[in-house]
């Protein structure tokens, strides 16, 4: 319980630094750390529920498309500020040391399947963005159908 | 709508259209601002070709479309954002056609970076955070901070120098695996591969990878596949560093 506290604290900062070290604009960082830190700790959940990496990846994912787009509406700025740094702790980083190195010692076999955990990963993390934009979408149509002030803001939304 | 307005408006636009694409978003949004441009000079009807090497443009109806190049590219969200406030800016009114073409030059004239310091120190903690988050190793969190701050230290230097993305990705891959190696081997740290795993996240090309996803599936594959192969590069570029050192030590 403590290690994931610790966890949930460090994600925060590595995602808020990380944004520094992209220029993310100042007014946008402190929300995307939160973002990051929130799908950290649902990720870790899945994790502690044993459903796989896949999943948990997904799950992740979903989070961070769905949170960021909440938030880019909230501060009017661009999605990318706050979903690529969100991205971060969930870089199959540890996966894909292990493949260069074992590649490198020449243990062929054991790269390979290091190399299929990284493509798993990447995948379904993939996968979660695709879900959290058709969210998205759902709930554009959804508050397009149910608000006309929603509707008058968005009038000149290509998209919609 | 005289003609010169209509070649002001496209001017802007893709002006605006280049800063953004130099500066990592993604294709889709760069069609969407450029559009919205249009439409609000009173153009609803425009044609409008986005790669990552160059914009394309027309207006319906009337002759000469115009090319932008788009030559470098590196990575900074601020500006992306600030002519997606200009462009908001630009549709509510507050700035006409041409003031809204000299904030974009001087936006691309007076980049606003945070300082090198705090860049250092972000990368430190980026490295160090994650290096706990990723393999829960305490012991080794300072040595991570400290090697990732080098790491990007060097990386940043050698952009400074030579301009070419992958070469300082590559350096600063072989500083970091070195450092952590002679770290270890001088009982400052208790285990190398963790070092490297966390030393290098600053390097990690984030924006590529994410917007050559995005590319793919809004549908601008040409675009989306150039970008897939630019973070292919970089990740080659870090992994080769660290398996020449790998191998070598």
């Amino acid at each position: 319980m403590l290690n994931l506290i610790m966890d949930l604290i460090l994600t925060y900062i590595g995602t808020v630094t990380f944004g520094i070290l992209l220029n993310v604009p100042r007014r946008g960082l402190n929300i995307g750390g939160w973002i990051g830190a929130l799908s950290f700790l649902f990720y870790r959940l899945c994790m502690m529920a044993n459903m796989g990496i896949a999943f948990a990846n997904l799950v992740g994912a979903l989070i961070i498309g769905i949170l960021s787009m909440q938030a880019a509406r909230y501060k009017k700025m661009p999605v990318i500020n706050f979903n690529i740094p969100a991205l971060v702790p969930f870089v199959p980083g540890g996966q894909a040391y292990q493949m260069v190195k074992n590649f490198a010692l020449g243990n062929v076999s054991e790269a390979i399947s290091f190399l299929l955990q990284v493509m798993i990963i990447s995948g379904s993390i993939a996968f979660g963005f695709l879900l959290a934009e058709m969210v998205n979408r759902v709930q554009a149509r959804v508050m397009l159908a149910l608000s006309s002030r929603w509707r008058h803001e968005h009038r000149h939304n290509p998209r919609l | 709508m005289t003609n010169d307005q209509g070649h002001l408006m496209i001017k802007t636009a893709l002006h605006a259209g280049r800063i953004m694409i130099e500066n990592g978003s993604e294709v889709a949004r760069v069609e969407d601002t450029i559009r919205r441009i249009a439409l609000n000079a009173g153009y609803p009807d425009s044609k409008v070709y986005v790669t990552i090497t160059g914009i394309m443009m027309s207006i319906s109806g009337e002759e000469n479309a115009q090319i932008e190049p788009v030559t470098s590219r590196s990575i900074d969200l601020e500006k992306i954002t600030q002519v997606n406030d200009l462009s908001r800016h630009f549709a509510a009114h507050k700035i006409d056609l041409a003031q809204f073409d000299d904030r974009l030059t001087h936006l691309d004239q007076h980049p606003r970076y945070f300082p090198v310091w705090l860049q250092l120190i972000s990368a430190g903690l980026v490295s160090g955070t994650l290096e706990v988050v990723f393999r829960g190793n305490y012991p080794d969190f300072l040595v991570s901070c400290l090697i990732g701050l080098v790491g990007w230290g060097v990386f940043y230097g050698m952009s400074q120098l030579v301009r070419v993305r992958f070469l300082s990705e590559f350096l600063a891959a072989t500083a970091i695996g070195i450092l952590a190696i002679l770290a270890v081997k001088f009982q400052l740290g208790t285990n190398a591969d963790d070092i490297i795993i966390g030393s290098v996240m600053p390097l990690v090309p984030g924006v590529p990878l994410t917007n050559a996803v995005r590319d793919i599936l809004a549908g601008d594959l040409v675009s989306g596949i150039a970008r897939g192969m630019e973070a292919l590069m970089s990740a080659i570029a870090i992994g080769s560093g660290i398996a020449m050192i790998l191998q070598a030590m």
